[in-house]
Parts: structure tokens; sequence; C-alpha cells
């Protein structure tokens, strides 16, 4: 008797994804997200946004019903591939829309390459070498990376602030790295001159050394560390009577530092910072956006706006739908016109049009925010300016691009750029 | 002292010279050829006095956990637990009227009861029993660092101290000569240097009701050879309960320290507990002098790294402990078993 149940139930397990990818006049996404670790609610976020762009759709895409599964990860590389071959083996899912981190975008790039009949659509991971060293065939991504996120910054502050000598604070790692990169690029391009680098491990607590060694002759300080760090570096900053400007990465002044308690987050106040997205965008898609996401979920279940991470799902969400759309929910031959169509369509999002180059990356618009005093003793971001049309190379040819290597330490060299920008 | 110059002379002169080649690259003014190698002077003065400001702090929170382990053979893993909620206490209390100094005090008792419950209802239970001890003191961290972000969340807090302590002071100490001979003094951030003198005053303050008072002479019997002492008729219940107190009390003080100069936030309370372990575990285990040793060299490492070799500064602490281990198992200053 146990065994035959055993047998039984084994076999149904096998037939079961052979069920469900049976059905001609559906098609499956496969939400790949982070939903256990330091991005768990940016991630629940993200699944609630693909549930709205579905709902906008009527959950119809290319005249076939859209269904979906969720695959949770925790931001591990290793999991997220397993996840993911869950996915196509037994969830048979067509496309996959995600992941959520930037380790876990590079293992997805080449676990895409062994999946070439199915399409990926990056969710909100922004790692640099995803789309640009060694990219898959089927790997798409309509968000910015983290080096785009800093671009648009360095012309904002040498034109609008003249700030045009700066000295650098930011965190020793990847994520450092590239998005220091973009800031770089701009800021170097536009005439601006750093003096003086710092690298500083991620998780110090104790940054006096640093902040004494900063250089006194300087217009700006651009930090480019995020979350505890970042207080601890500005109630010390504060603590030592120091009062030079500052300029913040696309880290610096996100919820954790703003929504922090205390005074130390005060010497944040003017700040201008680089990221994919404002608040307080004024452009009506981002508002109807804000509104519908507002209006599809209960005041309890969502975030006060869509977050960064929500936002990089809905518009991957948007791609595969619009993707469908075009080519009539023709999925056949390997998803080959499907592909060909999310390549070349330019897509309407709530962070304006954005279009992909010959990688496969995005190229759209990067936000420009100041920190300010919201009135109510705490801190808000405020739209100032928008880089629009800001592509993978940061304006540069994508000879000069590559000459320049990939972000480190030592890299960009200003003064190179400057001479020849 | 005396004895170990007699003992060691060439170490001794070591030391001392060592000190004062210190002591010369502090008050001296550098040359030029000097600054050429080692880096502007300033830089290196604030990594020595960031190193000494938070060898301070890591002495306010290893001193009391040195103390309970030395008297009760107690390895209190929850003593991180007891920093950061101090730390929150402090926090409010500091909020609420106004004052970062009435934190102290406060703070001081409210934690200290927190060590008597902790004492008095948990470990007096399972005395003698190490391992359970241990095994109870982790589980408490967790159930308590869960409470902590229960009520105050995960995002991080920093406690603003008073106005006359924000902003730099000037020391009398030369930081550099500007090309028109005029003497530049260093700056640094008053908070600190109050926070150092504190420590200081309550080190000493330690020394004296350790080595001058009757209830030192206890403890330190205690610390010897408890089962004696309570057999001469000592009540060492009473003994335990004090010294956890204070010692707890002393954690959650230095939480209001940590929070005015670093901040706060869930998972300090662990890396405090590792710091605090690496500290007595440089210094000894149970020794207040070996704390503050521990603790300054733990300090100094870590800024010293930060600034001459950022890639390395955690590398640094772990070699030193490492090092210890290996050629003085017992710590600098502690005693063999």
């Amino acid at each position: 008797m146990k065994k035959a149940l055993i047998a039984s139930v084994s076999t149904a397990a096998l037939l079961l994804p052979s069920i469900t990818m049976a059905q001609d006049d559906t098609v499956k996404f496969g939400i790949l997200v982070a939903l256990e670790g330091a991005f768990a609610e940016g991630g629940a976020d993200g699944v609630r946004n693909v549930e709205l762009a579905i709902q906008q759709a009527g959950g119809m895409a290319g005249g076939k019903k859209i269904e979906f599964v969720v695959a949770p990860t925790d931001t591990t590389p290793d999991t997220t591939v397993r996840q993911a071959r869950k996915l196509i083996e037994q969830d048979g899912v067509d496309i996959i829309l995600g992941p959520l981190s930037g380790s876990e975008g590079i293992a997805m790039r080449d676990y895409a390459k062994t999946i070439p009949d199915n399409t990926v659509i990056n969710g909100i991971s922004g790692a640099l070498e995803t789309t640009w060293v060694d990219p898959a065939e089927n790997f798409f991504r309509f968000n910015l990376d983290g080096a785009q996120w800093g671009a648009g910054l360095g012309s904002y502050v040498v034109n609008e602030k003249g700030w045009t000598k700066v000295a650098t604070v930011a965190a020793d790692y990847s994520f450092g790295y590239t998005n220091f990169l973009g800031f770089a690029v701009d800021f170097c391009r536009s005439g601006g001159e750093i003096v003086e680098r710092f690298w500083v491990p991620l998780g110090s607590s104790d940054f006096g050394g640093v902040i004494a060694s900063l250089p006194d002759d300087v217009d700006a300080i651009y930090l480019g560390v995020g979350g505890t760090d970042a207080i601890n570096f500005l109630n010390q900053y504060s603590q030592a009577g120091a009062e030079t400007n500052l300029i913040g990465g696309t880290i610096m002044a996100d919820q954790t530092v703003l929504t922090s308690r205390g005074r130390a987050k005060d010497a944040l106040i003017g700040t201008p910072t680089s990221g994919p997205l404002a608040d307080d965008n004024p452009d009506e898609a981002w508002q109807s956006y804000v509104t519908a996401y507002q209006d599809a979920f209960p005041e309890d279940e969502r975030f006060p706006s869509p977050s960064l991470f929500g936002v990089g799902y809905y518009v991957a969400a948007l791609a595969a739908i619009q993707g469908l759309n075009e080519v009539d929910g023709d999925l056949s031959d390997g998803q080959v016109a499907f592909r060909e169509a999310l390549s070349t369509m330019p897509l309407d999002t709530p962070l304006g049009t954005v279009t992909l180059n010959e990688n496969r990356q995005a190229t759209g618009s990067v936000f420009i925010n100041e920190v300010v005093d919201d009135g109510e003793g705490g801190l808000k971001n405020e739209f100032k300016a928008r880089a629009d049309n800001v592509n993978q190379t940061l304006g540069m040819s994508v000879e000069d691009f590559t000459a320049m290597g990939l972000p480190s330490r030592d890299n960009p060299d200003c003064a190179a750029l400057r001479d020849g920008g | 002292m005396q004895a170990f110059t007699k003992r060691y002379p060439v170490w001794s002169l070591i030391i001392a010279l060592l000190l004062a080649i210190f002591l010369w690259l502090i008050f001296a003014p550098w040359s030029d050829g000097m600054e050429d190698v080692m880096g502007r002077k300033r830089v290196f003065l604030n990594a020595i006095f960031g190193g000494v400001t938070l060898g301070a702090l890591y002495f306010l929170v290893a001193s009391g956990f040195t103390l309970i382990f030395g008297l009760m053979r107690n390895v209190n893993l929850a003593h991180g637990s007891l920093y950061l909620l101090g730390g929150y206490l402090g926090f409010e209390v500091s909020e609420w009227t106004g004052s970062w100094f009435i934190a102290f005090p406060v703070v001081f008792v409210l934690v200290g009861i927190v060590g008597i419950v902790l004492q008095n209802q948990v470990f007096r239970r399972m005395e003698g029993e190490e391992l359970r001890q241990t095994m109870v003191t982790i589980g408490l961290s967790v159930v308590i660092a869960d409470l902590m972000l229960w009520i105050w969340g995960g995002q991080s807090y920093t406690i603003y101290s008073p106005d006359w302590l924000s902003g730099p002071m000037t020391l009398p100490i030369v930081s550099g000569v500007r090309s028109s001979g005029e003497i530049i003094y260093l700056k640094y951030p008053s908070v600190r240097m109050a926070i150092l003198f504190a420590a200081i005053v309550i080190g000493i303050a330690m020394w004296l009701v350790l080595n001058r008072t009757r209830l030192g002479m206890l403890v330190r019997a205690g610390v010897d050879d408890r089962e004696m002492l309570a057999a001469s008729g000592v009540r060492i219940q009473y003994v335990f309960l004090a010294v956890f107190a204070f010692g707890a009390g002393l954690a959650g003080m230095a939480g209001i320290v940590g929070g005015t100069f670093q901040s706060l936030s869930p998972g300090e309370d662990t890396r405090f507990l590792l710091a605090s372990l690496v500290v007595v575990i440089v210094g000894g285990m149970g020794s207040i002098p070996g704390a503050a040793l521990g603790a300054l060299i733990i300090g100094l490492s870590e800024q010293l790294g930060l600034v001459y070799a950022p890639t390395y500064s955690v590398v640094f602490t772990f070699l030193i402990m490492a090092l210890v281990l290996a050629f003085r198992p017992q710590g600098l200053l502690g005693e063999k078993q």
C-alpha cells in the first residue's frame, strides 16, 4: 500500500511539469526575487509590482493568459541559479523576471547561456559586468546599472553648484567602485578634479582618521557609503566640525539614512545625489504609476510609494508584456521573434522611455535629487534635474570605455578623462 | 613596575625607548622629510587620538565583561545586548529629558537592574555549569536582540551630545606649521575628548575601588578563590550581584557613548561582544589593567589600520589576537591559571 502510494505520488510529481507546459493559450512568467535577507522587503515589493503590471494589462499578453510562479532567493548566487533551474525545469516557465541583486545578476547571465530557448528579463540587479562582460544573448536588462546611476551627478555639481575640486570617500567593494565610476567619468569630463580618493572597508564604524585626512582646500566631498556606515560617517564628520559640501552616491541618501533617528543625518541637507528614480518626479507617467500602485494595494501592505526594487520589477514585467503584444504571443522557435521585439522596441516606463543597446542593456534617465528638510523634523529627497539617454558607456565610445577598464580603486583616471573629454 | 624592570632590564629599556619615540612623534613638529615618509602629522595625530578614544569605548564595554568573568567564571555572551539596550534607553532618556548627562545615571541604574535580574534569576540557578551558562547567554542575546528589534525597529539611532560638546576643540598639541611660521594646533571633536576623560576617570575609580576598599578586597579574594571566600563567611551571592550589576551598568553607559560617536542599530550588539572578547583575550581574562591595555591596542590598531592600510585594517585586530594566543595564551596581563 505504502509503496503504491509513493509510486503514484512520484509519478504524479514527474508528470506535473509537462502538464503545466502543455497549455498553449497561456504564457508563464517566473518571478525570481529575493524574499529572504536584507532585501526581503524590497523583493516583496517587486512581486507586488509584477502583479500590478499584469493586472493593468488585464491579465493578458499577446492574446494569452498570464500565469506566474514566484521563486524566492536569499540573494546568494547559488540559490538564485537553483531557483531559476527549478522555474525552467519543474514549473516550465517561458520567461524569467529577475534577479534582484548584483552578484545574482552575474550568476543569472551565466545560467541564461544554458537555457537558450527561454528569456531572462532582469529584475533590478545593477552590476555593470552582467551586460558588459561576455553578455548572454537571452538576458535583457531594462534598468540602468550601478555606473549609470552615478552619471549626470558629476556635470550637475560642476555646472549648477560650481564645485570642481573634490575628495572622495567610498566603500571598498564592487558597488562602491561601480557607482563611483559613473560619477567620476561624468565629473572629470565636465572639468572636475578629484584630489584624493579614500576607500573604506564595508562596515567601518569609526572614520575619525579618514575625516582628518580629508584635504581642506576642496569644494566638496563625494560620499559613496550607505546604511549605518553613512550615518557613522556623518555623525563623526559633524563632530569634527567640518563644513565642506557633500555629494552623495546612490545609496547615501536612501531611506535607511533619511529615516534614522538622531541628528547625524542633518549634515546631509543640501547634498545632491543621483539614482534611478525620484519620488516627487513631476512626470505624468510616474505620477499615474504611483497612484495606480497606491490604489492597487491597501496601505499596510505596501510602501508609501514604490521602492526602487518594485519599480525595477514593474518595468521588467511591462517589457515582457509589451514584447509579447508585439509578436502576438508568438514564443515558437526558441522565442526568436519575442527577443527581436524586446531588443528593438522603445519601452515607455514610469521612468521615461528606455531603449536597449547591442548588449541588451538599457539606455535611460538618471535622476538628480537633493536632500531637504521636509518641515516635520525629517528629511526627504527633492527632485532637481534629470539626465536623459544615459547609455552603458556613459556617453563614451565603446573603445574608450573598454580601454578605461572595469571599475576599481584607481579607475577611472580623472586627469586623462578631463584632457581627453 | 620596579620588579618588572629588575627582571627584564632589556625589555624595559626597549619599551621605554618606544614610548619616548612615540611621545616625541606626538609633541614635536614634524620636518618635511618626515611628512614625506609618514604623511601629514595631522592625520597621524587624528588616527592616534581616534584609536585612543575608540579604545576608551572598548574599555568601558570590556571592563564589565572581564570583571564578571574574573569573579564568576561566567562568559556572559549577552554582554553586547546590554550595551545596545543601554544605548537605546539612553537615546529615549536623552530625547525625553533633553539632557545627555541625565541619561548616564538613569541607564546605569536601569541596565544594572537588568544585570541583577539576570544574575539572580538565571545564572545563580546554574552556578558552576559553565557550558550551560554560555549556551543560555547566547540564547538570551538572541531573544533580547529580537525584543529590541521589535521595540526600536531596524533604523539607526544617534544620540545628540550637548551643544558645548559638539564641534571640535583645540588641543595644545602642534599639528603642523604653516609656511608663514604660524603654528597650527590640533583640532579634535570635543565629545570624544570628554569620553576619553570619563573613561580614564572610571578606570582609575575602578582601580581604586578594587585595591583600596573592602568591597574591592572581597572581589579580589573572590577572583582568586571564591570557595575559600564563601567558606570564610562572606555572603558571596551579594558580591556577585554587585559586580554583575556594575558590569552591566557600565556596558549600558558604554552604549550611550557608542550611540554618541558612532550609531546604534541591530547588529551592534554582536559587534561589541566580539570587540570585548578580542579585548579581554588580548589583555587577559579577568584583569582590569589588561582590559585597558587590550582596549588601547585594539582601538589603535583599528584606527591606524584604517588610515594607513585600509584594505587590511580588519585583519590586524585578529592578527594581534592570534599572536597573543600563540605566544602568551593567558593574555598580556593575565595570570596563568
